[in-house]
């Protein structure tokens, strides 16, 4: 019976996987490990020997414990990953914004200087003056 | 660089975060007594006037988007230099504290070196700090001294020049870091051979805002200058790239 449920549940997260990957909810980078856990697990459920086997081999007198010891490796590892991916996520997004900022800056000239264009200087200001505000 | 002293285009690049109350006066004062240049405010995600002031006082302006820190700023000011040909660049504080006076001082420095820091110990000035700060500042110094192979006595002044090779280097790797943009930034640009030199500056007052003076930020500072400086010290060696 703990078989069986065990069975659904990988299942269940392997189909929901997928169903993510295929409407492009989840990057292909992050699904392939999970997939990998996934199948992992499957293969556990279906054959329990082969924890008896690993923790005899490893010398873990519960099996149990080598499954929460893994568990817990892995749970720290993906998190270091996405602590490493969230890192160059904020990179790429501060230069971004120097970018922007940048532009903008470049944008208000040019309209300055049209505007100085059309309307043909009675004064001779070479500073742009206070060109409209553009929304952020 | 010597023979093209006249040809040299100056930017001045002050980094402002919330400083409408004194950022038109400093820009003026360096339009007054500063070298001939072109002030680049990079506005810092303030949310007061900042922005408006500085244009009404005849500065160039980048808005960004959201607050990034100093070290963001001057990554965007460097960036900024570069893409329009400026030969050296200088950074002063928004609120005032770096006069518009000594401008000229720090950028003759650059005659002997790529980056030239004006500091506010060196027998020049009023300038004084106490306590844990002021233990954390002179470790600093006297580490980033011995990198340098020179005397500095002022590592984390913001007061700082530097010509093309130093634009070249910091905007390919100018940290964004808390701190970055002192020490870090100096330890990886002497790493990639640029050359460091201090000038002395007199540091007057804030014309705005409040200096803090809290022993627990203080500690709180030492920690993660030294955290800055055993990051920095730690890191690959850089050339700056050509272009």
């Amino acid at each position: 019976m703990a078989t069986l449920v065990g069975f659904i549940f990988v299942l269940v997260i392997l189909l929901v996987i997928f169903e993510l990957l295929r409407r492009r909810h989840l990057r292909e980078k992050y699904a392939v490990l999970w997939i990998v856990i996934g199948i992992g697990l499957l293969v556990l459920v279906a054959f329990p020997q082969l924890l008896f086997w690993a923790s005899g081999i490893l010398g873990v007198q519960v099996p149990s414990n080598l499954l929460f010891a893994m568990a817990l490796l892995l749970l720290v590892l993906v998190c270091l990953h996405l602590s490493f991916e969230q890192s160059q996520a904020e990179d790429e997004i501060r230069v971004l914004a120097e970018e922007v900022g940048i532009l903008r800056l470049k944008m208000l000239e040019m309209e300055a200087r049209q505007l100085e264009l059309r309307t043909k200087p009675l004064e001779q200001s070479r500073r742009p003056g206070n060109p409209p505000e553009t929304a952020a | 660089m010597n023979s093209a002293e006249q040809t040299q285009r100056t930017l001045v690049i002050m980094p402002a975060w919330n400083e409408s109350e004194a950022i038109g006066n400093t820009i003026r004062e360096v339009f007054e007594f500063g070298p001939a240049c072109d002030v680049l405010v990079v506005d810092d995600g303030s949310r007061d006037s900042t922005a408006q002031v500085a244009r009404d006082a005849g500065a160039l302006v980048v808005q960004l988007p959201f607050n990034m820190g100093v070290g963001g700023a001057m990554r965007t000011g460097f960036k900024y230099a570069k893409m329009h040909g400026y030969t050296q660049v200088i950074q002063v504080d928004s609120d005032g504290q770096h006069d518009p006076r000594d401008i000229k001082s720090v950028l003759d420095g650059l005659r002997e070196a790529d980056i030239v820091i004006g500091a506010r110990f060196a027998d020049k000035g009023t300038y004084t700090v106490r306590g844990p700060r002021k233990w954390a500042m002179n470790v600093l110094a006297w580490t980033i001294s011995r990198i340098a192979g020179t005397r500095l006595t002022d590592v984390t002044s913001g007061f700082r020049a530097a010509n093309a090779k130093a634009i070249r280097q910091y905007v390919d790797h100018y940290p964004a870091e808390y701190l970055g943009d002192t020490i870090d930034s100096l330890v990886v640009a002497i790493r990639s051979g640029c050359t460091v030199r201090q000038v002395g500056v007199s540091m007057r007052e804030r014309q705005g805002g409040t200096p803090s003076h809290d022993p627990i930020k203080a500690a709180v500072y030492l920690g993660r200058s030294a955290f800055a400086l055993l990051f920095a010290l730690t890191r690959k060696k850089n050339e700056p790239s050509s272009n």
